[in-house]
């Protein structure tokens, strides 16, 4: 029975999923459980998408499906989900650039591998980006950036970083669009990646999780 | 005599359409008066070159180059995007400038900042511009949303004009509101009860909403004028303009312009039947539109922004099933009427390329932004001439040394047997001045490949 919700989420079988939950929930059963499986279902999704087995709209499916699932479990919740986590991230886009396509795609992976992330949206200010790393203590800070005025925000992002106090307190990640190694020197982070699958690489590597 | 447009075939239409460009009107239907011989020389020498690596029938003198920016030459001519928008002067004198420094064998307008006034007075929400949304000095942006809804895809489908005029429109335009209430136009049937379907025109939402059209259609004209004034100025100086004409894959235009792209994704899997029948919909109104706007631009190129199609946005079949039947019947519409596609593949394609060779040899013209060069030749380029792919992030940060490097890649990874022309990846905004004519520098230095 436990297994059904797993595969069915993993397999993105939108009401299978939704009506074991709604079983499972009928008959009283503990609804942390319920979100364990679901968990593992996500976690299953994001090993697909590593592999290139999956695609976006799989991710953007799923993340539909755990809401939906996460909706009907929320009632009967009597605890908050404490889960323990690798550590945490945070995270956004940088001023001037709305898009969130591809940092939405780093936050869910970033995510389904056990990092806590602090999404901060898009359109991001340097100084927010200081304010969560302080309140968080986050040892990662990642930055992502689609349009060419991304370089410059990223670099000023940085170099705020710094100007607080915090650059060897975090270490900081790069992505998104145009973004190469070029832009890493010329921003002055610490790594930039290519897709999310190297941002889960990168965080591992930095928190010691590997 | 001449045949009759009806009688020609895809390669005669095309040619005519060539030879149509070869031989610019003035805006009074006019020969276009050149203001040199040599102006006249280069237009028509550099026209040829664009035109013999596309139809991949004979190779060009050498390999042609386009530089194709966004907002770039507000910048390099120091001025802002907000004044681009709002000051046509301005945007006149940047973007002639930006084609004169750089004398690109092709060029795209000064169409990109479009009139900013228009969009104020029509209230547009598709797009935060600078000044309105973003600051100044930065590029404009779009608001993608679900300007359609997940169970309107029966009212598109039966009616598409109405769907767009009286649902998305008043959606994207704050000031189009009073479109809510336009009536159904094929209702007006006979002179019984005709009188009711005008109601809505006498009432006060609609009313307004028609004063706020006259002031945008005014602006749009006003703004159209300085845009031909500055195509007159551009081609009698000897420079050809690419690509004014418009039209979309269809899975983009749903994808971008009505659900977004979450809610396009959900379709895919929700109501896919539905989301097929829209594309199905969608196919000969983008063809139409391609047409008919390379048509009124007398030119063959017509550009085609693709996006939803790149790499990881779709499963293979995915791309297989919902993006490319539409996409390529599109394209064939646009060719069979002679016209030569331009689609830009934004970001990577590197595994759509086998998909996409399917199509006629010497008919379209791909932008390259990301995509591996090497592996686009050996496939897509066996078919279509390719361009672009020297990237925005070298241009911005990179040194003039690195750039030519680069172009020199190129040059050597795609040049061979022509069909194709150098030019940097993605429409631009920042960039090294010096990089940019390093990057020109080395076309002409390096793209002596054909002697």
């Amino acid at each position: 029975m436990a297994g059904n919700l797993v595969n069915a989420l993993a397999d993105l079988k939108e009401e299978e999923a939704l009506k074991i939950v709604k079983d499972r929930l009928n008959a009283n059963e503990e609804p942390l459980k319920i979100l364990e499986d679901a968990r593992k279902g996500m976690e299953i999704v994001g090993k697909r998408f590593a592999d290139s087995e999956y695609f976006i709209p799989d991710l953007v499916y799923s993340g539909e499906i755990l809401k939906e699932a996460t909706e009907l479990v929320k009632p009967k919740l009597t605890k908050a989900t404490e889960s323990k986590k690798l550590g945490k991230i945070v995270f956004g886009t940088v001023a001037g650039d709305i898009h969130d396509i591809g940092k939405d795609i780093v936050a869910f992976m970033l995510d389904v591998n056990g990092f806590e992330v602090i999404d901060l949206g898009v359109d991001t200010p340097a100084q927010k980006f200081i304010d969560k790393a302080k309140e968080t203590g986050a040892p990662i800070v990642g930055l992502s950036g689609f349009l060419a005025l991304s370089f410059d925000s990223m670099k000023d992002t940085v170099e705020a970083i710094q100007a607080a106090g915090l650059r060897d307190k975090v270490k900081i990640m790069i992505g998104g669009g145009q973004i190469s190694e070029e832009i890493r020197k010329y921003t002055g982070a610490d790594a930039f990646g290519k897709d999310a699958m190297a941002a889960v690489a990168l965080a591992k590597q930095w928190i010691g999780a590997d | 005599m001449a045949k009759q447009w009806e009688e020609m075939s895809p390669d005669e239409k095309q040619e005519e359409f060539f030879n149509r460009w070869l031989s610019p009107k003035d805006p009074q239907g006019n020969d276009l008066k050149f203001q040199s011989p040599q102006a006249e020389k280069g237009y028509k020498d550099r026209i040829t070159r664009i035109k013999d690596a596309i139809q991949m029938k004979k190779l060009p003198d050498r390999v042609p180059f386009f530089v194709a920016p966004s907002f770039f030459p507000a910048y390099y001519s120091g001025v802002t995007p907000k004044d681009v928008m709002y000051d046509y002067e301005k945007c006149r004198m940047a973007f002639k400038k930006f084609v004169l420094d750089f004398e690109p064998d092709g060029n795209l307008g000064a169409y990109v900042p479009g009139p900013g006034r228009f969009f104020e007075i029509l209230g547009y929400k598709l797009y935060s511009w600078p000044g309105h949304g973003v600051p100044p000095e930065q590029s404009y942006q779009a608001n993608e949303g679900e300007y359609m809804k997940a169970d309107e895809y029966d009212a598109l489908i039966d009616d598409p004009s109405n769907f767009f005029s009286n649902t998305y429109l008043p959606r994207v335009f704050g000031a189009l509101e009073g479109f809510k209430m336009l009536p159904v136009l094929t209702g007006i049937l006979e002179i019984y009860g005709v009188a009711v379907n005008f109601i809505p025109f006498g009432l006060p939402p609609v009313q307004e909403t028609y004063k706020k059209l006259f002031e945008a259609g005014a602006e749009a004209l006003k703004w159209f004028g300085e845009m031909m004034a500055w195509n007159n100025e551009i081609t009698s100086a000897g420079f050809p303009i690419v690509a004014t004409g418009f039209s979309k894959a269809p899975f983009d235009v749903i994808g971008d312009t009505l659900r977004g792209t979450r809610g396009m994704m959900l379709d895919m899997y929700r109501q896919p039947d539905k989301l097929l029948e829209a594309l199905d919909r969608m196919t000969p109104l983008m063809i139409k539109m391609g047409v008919g706007t390379a048509q009124m631009a007398g030119h063959p190129l017509i550009f085609m922004p693709l996006h939803k199609g790149a790499d990881g946005f779709l499963s293979d079949a995915q791309f297989k099933k919902f993006y490319w039947p539409t996409f390529r019947k599109v394209l064939m519409g646009l060719i069979n009427e002679g016209v030569v596609p331009m689609p830009a593949l934004e970001g990577h394609w590197t595994t759509r390329l086998e998909v996409l060779q399917d199509l006629p040899k010497g008919k379209t013209l791909w932008m390259v932004d990301q995509s591996d060069m090497a592996k686009t030749k050996k496939t897509l380029g066996k078919v279509g001439c390719l361009f672009g792919n020297v990237p925005s992030d070298l241009l911005a940060v990179g040194t003039p040394q690195q750039i030519k490097e680069y172009v020199k890649k190129i040059i050597d990874a795609a040049s061979k047997d022509g069909g194709f022309i150098v030019c940097n990846g993605a429409f631009f905004d920042q960039a090294k001045p010096e990089n940019v004519h390093a990057m020109v520098d080395a076309a002409k230095e390096y793209g002596n490949v054909y002697k």
